[in-house]
């Protein structure tokens, strides 16, 4: 099987009913996907796949053979962060930092398909992505300084 | 000195596994050791200045001592090893390196504590690089919770801090050979101020080979920080953004292997058969069975599932109480003595005479709180990753107790202390709840079982299950209030919830708070705030019943019977910024607000919420019942002088989310001896449609030492939400959470006239 990840080709011997979480992460060593619940219902495992959000600890291997994969190690370019991640930064957008790869990475799908979305359509996107430190207004105000929308 | 943390609910029972030493592999591989020798440690740190804290820094530790003294009389971990170890080092390259055995669980110490150290030590902040928790490099720490970072460990790093920027001029002194008063130290650089010359710390530090003391430095008073005080960002942020940061369910250890336990079908079950013989045939897969502990140890985590669903396990479990009866089997069953401790403190001074203060009341109340049993779920889950080489232990684990869990895996294994490493990276969040060590216990046992390092990460449902919850209880409150306002009795009991923050902050001639510790059905233990949550939504939903009974508004009513100064501060800030008493009427809308102190912090906040239909909140499964959406928060919030006033914020924030879940409708359902709501897709927790409009005031207090924060903005919103709720609607709702299925049916409803 083929997996693409950041762009680049992996070759490797799995048994394609294996959940992507866990060959991305003890295969690969795309630990950055993280498991939160097993079950879809927090988004800590999000990934990209051919630029959507996808749970991955729910998504067969085989289902993302071929495809183009983007995990929270393949934003950055060339040391250059994603602006998303910068404006986590700036905005103090995590505490323990366990929900951000994936609070990133929907929020990257987000703008890439609505660039300048308004809050009610921040909450809509990132519903399905839980941070248990309770720091959503930072994220809705990162995902707004992302975006260039000025603070409501 | 800050107060001591009331309560410690850890655990008065029997670690989960006992294994039989003589089942213990002796024939372990050998390989090179990661573990780090005792002895070791100075030659570890090769040259330069050494920063060691002299006994006087042992305050801190005492009165943990005294904290501990409540737990399992088995924990050893309750005195500080008598060795002395290093805190601070700058290295012969200039190379600043902190040690300290606090954690870093999102509280962001991280960062105030570096912040802490560079204001003494007159560095960029960035040039500190501070090693955590673990027991082989960093000092003897009781553990990271109570808020106790920030009032007792920040002072001994400022210490710390301030002695090595002494000992750098002294270095200089020499040097230069000139007078103290011409050396400056400024920005990383020590500059002789006759000669106009300046040097990096590595240039005095290079060649020496010096061991100091700390004792008696002096600090920075917050009037005058001028890096303490300010924003500094997170100083490991890009590591969480670029996903670099490792956490503990992140490590790879050479030739490691995947574990997982078996659990039993019930709590207190038994195992009485057990057939591995299709497990066992998959392939790749070893079972490890020792007793009822039962756990397999396989190269992947597809492999590892499939091993555990093919054990054949039968338990024999008792019948156990569920929610229904839940209140009645707290006041049923007091605890008895509890062995080798002194368990939570019980009560507050009582004053007065209550019965007289009752006859002199013109409206007398009496009413029946509850509290049921909460979650914790930190997203990351208890996980550990266990190494032996030869009979020495090393385990990385995400735990509030790493010196706890230290002594945990010796007992468990029968092997000196001094011969498990436990190391806790940077971990994904524990509010209270990573107390204990059971993840460590059981990746070690399976680590010694194939002679191999072994991961081992906790499912949801295991976390949901297996660890421990905040405590459920019953507060009864018995009050009396005159005509013009003024209470003139208050009783308080609580059972089982906890002491925290039990006696009221009002004037009240006449007044009495009792704990009541009780048997519990579910494990419980720590949990942000602990019971100070309880004890607040109890008496402040009380003291609006009392304000409305008497006619009074609720802020007018709290202020003619408070006079503790911070708390009235922070009542009028959050009053103020709201603007109390300026909304108008509306149907289907109301306020409320609330105040509380606890752990050195002051906290007042008032809501706004709205009725609503339930489609409106989109929940998956929508009740007939309307719901109740909070639109509002305002928090005013006073803990002496602010150390990092975004950090800050970012924690009452935090806490005003994570109150909501407890408040609204966060609550663990249980049968004879199961959990019912295992999974975050029956057990909901607060998300983005959550979150109310935030405003924050926070009230610095320069001329006072600084609090801890992380806790105290927790205990506000609950009763401001339930008194908004009885003003939308004249229904007062007595039981957290207020509103699981809507605000017609609780979970299990108490009111009572």
């Amino acid at each position: 099987m083929e997996l693409v990840v950041n762009q680049k080709r992996y070759r490797l011997l799995v048994d394609p009913g294996r959940m992507l979480l866990w060959v991305l992460r003890d295969e690969l060593e795309f630990t950055g996907a993280k498991y939160g619940c097993g079950e879809g219902q927090c988004g800590a495992c999000t990934v990209l796949i051919d630029g959507a959000p996808v749970r991955s600890c729910l998504t067969h291997v085989s289902a993302a053979a071929g495809k183009e994969i983007t995990t929270i190690e393949g934003l950055a370019e060339n040391g250059k962060l994603h602006p998303v991640q910068e404006a986590f930064i700036q905005t103090d957008a995590m505490q323990c930092g366990y929900c951000t790869p994936g609070m990133i990475l929907s929020s990257v799908a987000l703008l890439k398909k609505t660039p300048h979305p308004g809050e009610p359509e921040i909450r809509r996107a990132l519903q399905g992505n839980i941070c248990r430190c309770g720091t959503y207004p930072r994220i809705i105000a990162a995902v707004q300084m992302a975006a260039g929308v000025q603070h409501a | 000195m800050p107060e001591i943390e009331q309560e410690r609910y850890e655990l008065f029972e029997a670690p989960l596994h006992h294994f039989d030493p003589a089942g213990f592999d002796k024939a372990l591989f050998d390989k090179e050791g990661f573990y780090f020798e005792r002895r070791d440690f100075f030659k570890f740190l090769g040259g330069g200045l050494v920063l060691l804290l002299a006994l006087d820094g042992n305050a801190g530790a005492q009165e943990g001592a005294r904290q501990e003294s409540g737990r399992n009389p088995a924990f050893r971990g309750d005195a500080r090893p008598p060795e002395l170890t290093a805190w601070l080092r700058i290295g012969e390259d200039g190379a600043i390196t902190v040690y300290t055995g606090k954690v870093e669980v999102g509280q962001n110490i991280r960062t105030s504590l570096a912040q802490a150290v560079a204001e003494e030590l007159h560095a960029p902040l960035n040039s500190l690089q501070f090693v955590l928790a673990d027991t082989d490099l960093t000092p003897y720490d009781m553990g990271t919770f109570g808020s106790r970072t920030t009032p007792l460990m920040a002072p001994q790093m400022k210490k710390v801090g301030a002695a090595a920027r002494e000992a750098l001029i002294d270095l200089a002194v020499d040097k230069w050979k000139v007078d103290r008063t011409a050396v400056t130290v400024a920005a990383g650089r020590v500059k002789n101020n006759s000669s106009g010359e300046s040097v990096g710390f590595g240039e005095l530090t290079r060649g020496q080979k010096l061991v100091k003391t700390v004792d008696g430095a002096t600090v920075t008073p917050p009037a005058a920080w001028t890096l303490e005080g300010t924003s500094a960002p997170k100083v490991n942020a890009r590591e969480m953004v670029t996903g670099a940061h490792r956490y503990t369910s992140d490590l790879v250890r050479p030739g490691m292997l995947y574990g997982r336990v078996l659990r039993p079908a019930a709590f207190k079950a038994k195992l009485t058969s057990f057939d591995a013989k299709e497990a066992g045939q998959q392939h790749d897969a070893v079972i490890v069975r020792d007793g009822d502990f039962v756990g397999a140890v396989a190269p992947d985590e597809a492999t590892l599932s499939k091993a555990i669903s093919a054990m054949k396990a039968e338990w024999s479990a008792e019948p156990q109480p569920s929610n229904a009866e839940l209140f009645a089997y707290l006041k049923a069953h007091p605890a008895a003595q509890r062995a080798g401790g002194d368990g939570p403190a019980g009560a507050a001074p009582a004053h007065g005479d209550i019965e007289q203060g009752l006859q002199a009341a013109d409206h007398k109340l009496d009413a029946t709180y509850t509290v049921q049993y909460i979650a914790h779920i930190p997203l990351e889950p208890r996980a550990a990753v266990a190494e032996w080489n030869g009979d020495k232990l090393t385990v990385w684990t995400g735990t509030q107790r790493p010196w706890g869990v230290k002594s945990d895996l010796a007992e468990a294994f029968k092997i000196p202390e001094d011969r498990v490493r436990v190391i806790v990276p940077d971990t994904g969040s524990a509010y209270g709840g990573k107390h204990t060590g059971e993840a460590a216990v059981e990746a070690a046992r399976l680590a010694r079982a194939v002679g191999k390092p072994v991961k081992l990460i906790w499912s949801r449902e295991e976390e949901f299950t297996w660890a421990y919850f905040r405590p459920a209880g019953v507060i009864d409150i018995r009050s009396g209030v005159t005509k013009d306002g003024l209470i003139t009795a208050w009783e308080f009991h609580n059972y089982n919830s906890g002491p925290s923050a039990i006696d009221t902050p009002y004037d009240v001639a006449n007044r009495a708070s009792q704990f009541h510790p009780t048997d519990t059905p579910l494990r419980q233990g720590s949990y942000r705030g602990l019971a100070a949550t309880a004890n607040h939504f109890a008496r402040e939903s009380h003291m609006d019943d009392l304000a409305h009974a008497a006619g009074f508004d609720p802020l007018e009513f709290r202020l003619k019977n408070l006079k503790n100064p911070r708390l009235r501060a922070v009542l009028q800030a959050a009053a103020e910024k709201f603007g109390w008493g300026k909304a108008k009427g509306e149907p289907k809308r109301g306020v409320g607000l609330a105040c509380g102190v606890e752990k050195g912090g002051y906290v007042a906040m008032c809501a706004e919420i709205s009725i609503v239909p339930s489609e409106f909140l989109g929940a998956e499964v929508a009740p007939a019942a309307p719901k109740v959406r909070i639109d509002r928060v305002v928090t005013a919030f006073e803990c002496g002088a602010v150390v990092n006033p975004e950090h800050l914020k970012n924690q009452i924030e935090g806490s005003v989310v994570m109150a909501i879940g407890g408040a609204l409708f966060e609550a663990v359902e249980f049968a004879n001896g199961r959990i019912l709501n295992p999974h975050l897709a029956k057990y909901r927790v607060p998300r983005f449609s959550d979150v109310p409009a935030m405003e924050t005031v926070l009230v610095d207090r320069k001329d006072l030492p600084s609090a801890g924060a992380g806790e105290t903005p927790i205990v506000g919103l609950a009763p401001a939400v339930g008194n908004a709720i009885f003003q939308a609607t004249g229904t007062r709702v007595r039981s957290l959470p207020m509103v699981p299925k809507g605000l017609e049916t609780p979970l299990v409803s108490t009111a009572r006239a």
